[in-house]
């Protein structure tokens, strides 16, 4: 039974680890696309479209697989927790539900149109799709977090034998982590999108590429990342003051204070040691802790000897917390660095760039750590107080999930190499193109023929 | 509010009706990566262009139907996911490669492009496979005997052929010159398959289910059921003449396999759900049963009863717009 619940959770950990970087892309990716489209719309400017047709082309691809490993998740819940759905499904289905209904066939439904209809549909009409699309995925990160904060802090309901029913459900969907848990989230998918086209724009510079739209772009996604940065860790903050409120025990491990102290120092590295509760090595910043958390000096933070056997492991959450504000202040410094560079006029210096493309992906690695240290620190529960990971599991034999586990894995392997090579591969051959030629500029929208794939590729 | 009982058959409308749209849209497009030639390049690039705006959206049906089973039956999806664990984990991979390639075969390295054709076709072949696998599974009631095994086996073929069928047609309406004639053949050849695999699961079912051979042979109910199995036939005869005399001249009637194939899906799934009704688990489970709490079902009901006719409306206005055949391809 162990095994399985084990493999069980390394699954889901591998499936929904794998699924979440793509769409962290997309959901911001899709707004910059309606910027471009809306500015070339505006200037007539090739330079947009330019922009446009080479990103929608990562869009496209990201989103697919996006979309692929998402439908893993929908089976998931059945085989591997089957007593998730027998609890909590009635709070649980009708969010997934409307997730389905309201955001994946409005993605979906108008892909093709933004991908391919270019010269099917008129100008207006193809801005539309591209709106709708950019909705489209806003509204799933809507729904699915709106799920995920109610496990973390559930409200809006009555058990009644052990089975949860919806009592009211603005309660429900707007539970007290879920605004923090949201614009966190939303801000976490600007920042990675902002970094990757920086990153890729980066590389074709480097690469000498001396067109107007890897500049253009650089630009732009400097600009937002310049903004972002700052503006996720005010939201962080709150939302950490917010998991302070509701789930103490998730911020204890995080700062790995073990013994409830007043005046807690803030620790930039330690090793905690589960076993004697105990930290080594500790890097610290007397009294920071408690100045953040609590806005006072001497305020206390309640440690983890107040929630004996209900808390989670620490040294994944000490760790991943770090890992995450490590990233989040590197960007931030990049970003300023870089932008202000560009306001004075001057080309970004090699070392510069080289920077930039090596954090193309550091979005992926602040959002995945965040979001370890979310869902691990909600351990042993797997529904705050309702259902602990435990008892959700299934029967099914170890030897099966061990299969479907190591399955995915190597498919993940394969996927991972293949999409980076293939953005590498774009983005060299983007480098190859002709700048735009005064033709192009007479007549914005080029193709005559109605033609599908090769609008895109 | 809704009754819990009204509610119950309500959401399994509701799910199956998802489930056929899904077999009969994602059918196509998987048909059209089965019958993927990978020595012929252009014809490729053509039967890939032409289901590139519809296969994203196309199998987001699957997620609503399985999402609605989820939702409304959970229950049931736990009880019929578990017996399928491994064939629902070959679905779910061959979904993925299949989607990926579809898009790293146009924006990888060129000289990668091959081997995700392959990927694409293998792909699409096992996800086929595996639905029919797992259908053939659930009609025998999960048992785990040698006859259950081959019966799925045989069924996993079955549904491979149905989608290169409706995959065919759907060429057959969407593309022109040689590939047409070739689509011409590829459906008459799957059809008749499809044709054998069809009255094999009418033959099978009610044998080794004594509940489903109760239903179909009572008096009178036998009588208004009766026009099912014999449209049906007839649908596939009229196919096989009509795909005879094509491709016509001017075109003309190029659609018609086609909406004769989603008929004869329609048609079979309508059989399959009659069968079971009220059962959602064969034998075990009835919808009644395995529902859902009737406050959490209204909620999503008021939302789908709004929301389902615009997902149709722009569905259909996505169809209109890639209306026609598909055009050459021309890379950059």
């Amino acid at each position: 039974m162990f095994e399985t619940l084990m493999l069980s959770r390394m699954q889901f950990a591998a499936n929904i680890s794998f699924h979440i970087l793509f769409p962290t892309i997309t959901i911001a990716l899709s707004w910059f696309l309606f910027y471009f489209k809306l500015r070339f719309v505006q200037t007539g400017e090739p330079v947009w479209m330019r922009a446009y047709r080479f990103w929608v082309k990562i869009f496209a691809i990201t989103f697919a697989i996006g979309v692929v490993t998402g439908i893993t998740m929908s089976f998931q819940f059945g085989t591997n927790w089957p007593k998730f759905m027998e609890t909590v499904g009635n709070i649980a289905g009708p969010l997934l539900g409307y997730e389905v209904l309201t955001a994946f066939f409005l993605e979906a439904g108008f892909l093709g149109i933004m991908l391919f209809g270019m010269n099917r549909v008129s100008a207006r009409v193809h801005t539309l799709a591209t709106l709708i699309v950019a909705i489209g995925t806003t509204l799933s990160a809507f729904w699915i977090l709106a799920l995920n904060s109610w496990m973390q802090t559930p409200q809006g309901h009555e058990m009644r034998d052990g089975v949860a029913f919806p009592v009211d459900w603005l309660a429900i969907i707007f539970n007290p982590s879920f605004p923090y848990r949201l614009s966190h989230m939303v801000v976490a998918s600007g920042l990675t999108a902002a970094f990757l086209i920086a990153g890729i724009s980066a590389y074709r510079l480097l690469k000498g590429d001396d067109k107007k739209a890897p500049k253009l772009t650089l630009k732009i996604a400097l600009t937002v990342a310049m903004v972002l940065a700052p503006l996720q860790i005010f939201i962080g903050d709150m939302h950490g003051l917010n998991t302070l409120e509701h789930q103490p025990q998730k911020i204890a491990a995080m700062e790995g204070v073990w013994h409830t102290e007043k005046g807690a120092p803030l620790l930039l590295f330690a090793i905690p040691d589960e076993q004697n509760k105990t930290n080594h090595f500790e890097l610290a910043i007397p009294k920071m802790a408690s100045f953040i958390l609590t806005h006072d000096l001497e305020g206390e933070i309640k440690g983890l000897n107040e929630f004996e056997g209900n808390h989670p492991p620490v040294a994944p959450l000490f760790f991943a917390f770090r890992i995450m504000v490590g990233v989040g202040m590197l960007m931030l410094i990049i970003s300023w660095l870089s932008r202000i560079q560009l306001w004075r006029n001057k080309p970004l210096p090699t070392w510069l760039l080289k920077v930039l493309v090596a954090m193309s992906f550091s979005g992926w690695l602040a959002t995945l750590a965040g979001w370890y240290v979310t869902e691990i620190g909600r351990q042993p529960w797997l529904v705050t107080g309702i259902l602990t990971v435990k008892d959700a599991a299934t029967d099914i034999a170890p030897g099966n999930v061990a299969l479907s586990l190591s399955l995915y894995l190597i498919l993940y392997v394969v996927l991972m190499t293949a999409y980076l090579h293939t953005i590498f591969t774009m983005a060299n051959r983007a480098v190859e193109i002709e700048e735009i030629t005064d033709d192009e500029k007479v007549k914005p929208v080029v193709h005559s023929t109605p033609i599908k794939e090769s609008n895109y590729v | 509010m809704f009754e819990a009982d009204s509610l119950a058959v309500i959401f399994v409308s509701l799910m199956g009706f998802s489930l056929l749209l899904y077999a009969i849209l994602d059918g196509y497009d998987l048909g059209v990566g089965i019958l993927l030639p990978l020595k012929q390049k252009d014809d490729s690039d053509t039967m890939i262009a032409s289901i590139g705006p519809f296969w994203d959206a196309n199998e987001t049906w699957l997620v609503l139907a399985i999402g609605l089973l989820l939702i409304a039956f959970p229950a049931a999806h736990s009880h019929i996911f578990k017996e399928l664990y491994l064939p629902t984990a070959v679905l779910l991979i061959s979904l993925v490669l299949r989607g990926v390639a579809f898009d790293f075969r146009a924006k990888a390295a060129f000289s990668h492009k091959p081997t995700w054709n392959k990927v694409f076709k293998v792909g699409s072949l096992l996800a086929a496979m595996s639905q029919g696998y797992m259908l053939g599974m659930y009609v025998m009631g999960f048992e785990e005997t040698l006859a259950a095994y081959t019966f799925s086996l045989l069924s996993a073929f079955g549904v491979a052929a149905a989608y290169a069928y409706i995959g065919a047609c759907w060429l057959i309406m969407k593309t022109e010159g040689a590939l047409q004639v070739q689509a011409v053949n590829w459906a008459k050849k799957t059809g008749l398959i499809c044709f054998v695999g069809v009255i094999a699961v009418s033959a099978v079912n009610p044998l080794i289910n004594p509940d489903v051979y109760a239903k179909w042979f009572a008096w009178p109910t036998t009588l208004y059921i009766l026009p099912l199995p014999v449209l049906c036939f007839a649908l596939f005869v009229y196919s096989q003449i009509q795909l005879k005399q094509l491709p016509a001249m001017d075109d003309k009637g190029c659609w018609r396999p086609f909406v004769a194939a989603v008929v004869i899906f329609a048609l079979c799934f309508f059989g399959l759900a009659f069968s079971f009704f009220p059962y959602i688990v064969p034998g075990k489970l009835t919808i009644w049963e395995s529902a859902a709490a009737p406050e959490s079902l209204s909620f999503i009901l008021w939302g789908a009863i709004v929301v389902v006719p615009v997902i149709i409306s722009y569905t259909i206005f996505s169809y209109r717009v890639f209306w026609g055949k598909v055009q050459e391809l021309r890379y950059h």
